[in-house]
């Protein structure tokens, strides 16, 4: 049988990866990508501790938690539309006009 | 059964790293795609069978459409690296590693690798659905309005204005 601690650390580098993406990326798509990376992680993990404790709240957890990123999609991707409509670009560097 | 986990998270992980290290969005996006699928599996060898399922049907199905059409009607190309983007990987990179390691010492410290999976572990739609609507009704009918809020946001952003 997979160890608990295996899974674990396969979510935490998943997490690890998108959190390195968010810092690192500069297309604001792609950061947003990795965001959806990082809630995966956090969804195995979430499947792991539902099978190692025996119950199956964790999996719907999981479940909301796909549903919460279906509407976040949605709505992020929709932002993203309207950003490149009104300023050209994709480049968060370029996206900056509310910093002080 | 183990083979096989340790097979998917090693192509996971360098899939995920692919999704990061990609200057084209749409290779991202493909990448992401092929992580996704690859955790539906793991979840199939953890039990989770329903889970799986929507995994790939609205994860790697439904969203990462939304994701490559975006991709694609706004024609997003490779990225240029700036001088921004360097200051970002000589602070960003040392804080990510340090925080793998942190949690990662949590973890084998926390669960050491003897820890037994629970025996009895009936995880069938059916056992799923009597949970979801006896006990988590409440969450279930909020996620309903959610869903209408984000499709009625969706429209509103992305309308074309007058």
């Amino acid at each position: 049988m997979i160890p608990l601690s295996h899974v674990l650390t396969l979510s935490v580098i998943l997490f690890v990866i998108g959190a390195a993406g968010f810092v690192l990326r500069r297309n604001i798509i792609t950061v947003f990508m990795c965001i959806e990376l990082m809630l995966n992680a956090a969804n195995l993990a979430f499947i792991a501790f539902s099978r190692y404790l025996g119950t199956l709240d964790g999996q719907l957890f999981v479940f909301f938690v796909i549903v919460v990123a279906a509407a976040e999609a949605a709505v992020g991707l929709a932002i993203i539309i309207a950003l490149y409509r009104n300023r050209e670009t994709l480049n968060i560097e370029d996206l900056d006009s509310m910093k002080l | 059964m183990e083979i096989l986990f340790y097979i998917c998270a090693a192509v996971s992980v360098l899939a995920a790293l692919n999704v990061v290290l990609q200057r084209t969005p749409v290779y991202s996006a493909l990448s992401l795609i092929l992580v996704l699928c690859l955790l539906a599996v793991i979840y199939l060898l953890l039990g989770a069978e329903f889970i799986a399922v929507i995994q790939v049907i609205v994860y790697a199905g439904a969203i990462m459409v939304l994701f490559v059409f975006v991709i694609m009607l706004l024609n997003a190309g490779r990225e240029v690296p700036s001088e921004r983007s360097r200051l970002a990987r000589w602070l960003g990179v040392p804080l990510v590693i340090a925080f793998l390691l942190e949690v990662l010492w949590a973890v084998w410290n926390q669960f050491p690798s003897g820890t037994a999976p629970a025996a009895d572990f009936d995880a069938g739609p059916a056992a799923i659905g009597h949970l979801l609507f006896r006990n988590y009704v409440l969450p279930f009918e909020v996620t309903s309005v959610l869903i209408l809020v984000a499709i009625l946001g969706a429209v509103v952003l992305a309308k074309k204005e007058e």
